[in-house]
């Protein structure tokens, strides 16, 4: 059977089917027949183990892990919390439904004090799962561990369940929910994991079936032939050679230069990002060193994190975000506020206006890296909408001392006017997720609104466009660090459009490479002409790949 | 039984690891052991959830209530831990 779905990257992967286990469904409230002692017994009994696997955990975690880790086990086997179950069981309910209470009173009393301690209210519901999962011997909820490679099959990843995840055994990930811009797929590109996401037919799949996930057609193939398996192996060792090739930099057919750049979270992945040939950082994203924490990192701890990732790409470009965060991401001490719709609301540039000490001790920091180090350090503002906020952000970036300020053209506002919002800044970035999402009214979080979430859209492709031609009148760069720039053939059709540079996963720097070495400028500009005249987002695709055929075509016969 | 009245030293209050650390060294000190911010009412110091759902932060004062076992070093101890800024 094929199943259809949303191919993050290139590759293919074979393999069994093992399914992460759902979350469990809310105990029922009905009387036990056991009495309350024995009922209290295997409560204790499976608190106790779970707090006993979480210690064990935290132990093998080290770190900041453990503190946290050690935190929940106490909170398993916490005397109130024990105090409370008994009460419950005392009026005859079951043990599964008296952990389920406990835990679900403290986790309200916690989300209702906002703030760090909501935050903390997600934990409890884990470890309440974990329990009642015990108690029901049934799997633990979360990410599998069959000590097999295996194709992982979940509805959706968590990022607390793909910091779980043994990479090594992993040969693939399907899901039924989730689009492009779920964490499964940005998981599956920076860690080069084939996947197929936002399969709906996936839920069908059981533990054992044997699949073929094929990224590059967005297809997974359930019981394939024999002749299905030798093809995918045959590609599979295609792909292997083909990241074995040299390095070279990014460039067109004819030699016109087109910087490869690598998208980091952290300093820790440059070192990966360089073997694989990234000529530089095209985002750098910061969110990292402010998330799980109370406060702000102070400007001194900042400085070290950045001179770190500026000393390894040293003489080369690094492209570094400000903060980027909103009721999406929220920070206790950045924004508490609930909103209603946080993809449009006190975000990025917005939130951090709101608390500029926040943005100036950041620019502080980037600039007092930049100084000690020999990169050639640009800084830029997320969620930008308006020239007059690009103008407020260059202004306060070169007052603290950063020689290249730019900004990224997310909304369609900014891209609407890139002409004036260019001659305001030193350069544009194309953040094409945030941009597809705004363009296209469609939360890129959500499964159901899935198939509006692609770049490929001739309405995102004529944003792109504009945001290009303003940059070449006005010779500034342009560059793409959205996922879009990943995409091979999407990647020569945005160079068509007018980006001077693109940045992605490193993991997809070698498929791109090798594509844009493929075409000229010409060529890269007929591709672009082709996908924006189209109607639609697959007509859009299916233009370009025809338009590309030609070419290559043509250059076969002509030779 | 014996009392003391104390100020948060750690700048984020008592949340997180200070809390961990706090209820961790009443549970291991075998004395009963109680803790209330001021207006509130008693806890039991040795429950995390407990002590984090009282939202107590930097500067607050809280009373220690310890009874039964070393009580002055149980104390001492504790009124040292809180004291302390965990976060620096």
């Amino acid at each position: 059977m094929e199943i259809r779905g949303t191919g993050i990257g290139q590759g293919v992967a074979v393999g069994p089917v093992v399914r992460m286990a759902d979350a469990l469904p809310e105990p029922v409230d009905r009387p036990s027949h056991l009495d309350p002692e024995r009922e209290g017994e295997r409560a204790r009994a499976s608190l106790s183990v779970v707090a006993a696997e979480l210690a064990n955990r935290g132990a093998k975690a080290g770190g900041a892990a453990k503190d946290v880790l050690e935190a929940q086990s106490m909170m398993a086997e916490d005397p109130s919390l024990i105090d409370e179950v008994t009460k419950l069981l005392a009026t005859g309910k079951t043990a599964e439904r008296a952990v389920y209470e406990a835990f679900a009173a403290y986790r309200d009393l916690l989300a209702g004090m906002g703030g760090y301690m909501a935050e903390r209210a997600a934990d409890l519901d884990d470890i309440s799962q974990r329990v009642i999962a015990h108690l029901l011997k049934l799997p633990p909820p979360g990410v599998p561990n069959p000590g097999h490679p295996f194709v992982l099959v979940a509805r959706d990843l968590a990022p607390a369940d793909t910091a779980m995840l043994d990479l090594d055994q992993v040969l693939g990930l399907v899901t039924s929910d989730g689009g492009p811009t779920s964490h499964t797929a940005i998981l599956a590109r920076e860690k080069n994991i084939v996947a197929v996401v936002g399969a709906a037919d996936a839920a069908t799949l059981a533990d054992g079936d044997m699949v073929v996930v094929d990224a590059a057609d967005d297809l997974v193939v359930s019981d394939p032939t024999t002749e299905q398996v030798a093809h995918a192996n045959e590609r599979i060792a295609e792909r292997a050679a083909l990241e074995a090739a040299p390095v070279t930099p990014g460039a067109l057919s004819d030699g016109t230069p087109v910087p490869l750049l690598a998208n980091l979270g952290s300093a820790d992945g440059a070192a990966e990002a360089l073997k694989l040939g990234a000529e530089g950082v095209g985002l750098f994203r910061t969110e990292f060193l402010f998330l799980d924490a109370d406060a702000a990192p102070s400007v001194r701890e900042q400085q070290e994190h950045y001179t770190r990732l500026l000393t390894a790409f040293a003489g080369r470009k690094v492209v570094v975000r400000v903060l980027d965060a909103g009721a999406d991401k929220p920070l206790a001490f950045l924004n508490d506020a609930h909103e209603e719709n946080p993809a449009l609301g006190l975000r990025g540039i917005r939130a951090l206006r709101h608390s500029e000490v926040i943005l100036r001790e950041q620019l502080t920091a980037l600039a007092a890296a930049d100084a000690a180090t020999d990169a050639e350090l640009w800084v830029m503002a997320p969620m930008i909408a308006t020239v007059e906020e690009t103008r407020y952000f260059e202004r306060l970036a070169k007052e603290l001392g950063i020689r290249v300020a730019g900004v990224m053209v997310e909304t369609p506002s900014a891209a609407l006017v890139a002409d004036r919002v260019l001659a305001a800044c030193d350069f544009a970035s194309i953040g094409t997720n945030d941009l597809t999402q705004y363009t296209m009214a469609a939360d890129r979080l959500l499964g159901t609104v899935a198939n509006l979430q692609s770049p490929w859209h001739p309405a995102v492709l004529r944003l792109i466009a504009d945001v290009g031609a303003a940059g070449a009148e006005l010779g500034k760069p342009v560059g793409i660090c959205g996922e879009a720039a990943a995409d091979p053939l999407l990647a020569v059709v945005l160079v068509g459009l007018g980006a001077t540079s693109l940045s992605m996963s490193p993991s997809a720097l070698a498929d791109v490479r090798a594509s844009l070495a493929r075409y000229s400028p010409d060529d890269a500009k007929a591709l672009a002409r082709a996908a924006l005249a189209a109607e639609g987002a697959a007509e859009a695709k299916q233009a370009a790949q025809a338009a590309a055929s030609d070419i290559t075509t043509a250059r076969t016969s002509a030779s | 039984m014996v009392e003391r009245t104390v100020r948060i030293g750690s700048t984020h209050g008592l949340h997180a690891r200070p809390a961990k650390l706090f209820t961790q060294a009443a549970a291991a000190s075998g004395a009963s052991v109680t803790i209330q911010k001021s207006g509130g009412t008693p806890v039991n110091a040795a429950s995390i959830l407990a002590v984090i759902a009282q939202g107590i932060d930097h500067g607050d004062e809280v009373t220690i209530v310890v009874d039964g076992g070393d009580e002055q070093a149980v104390l001492d101890q504790l009124v040292e831990l809180l004291s302390t800024d965990h976060d620096e």
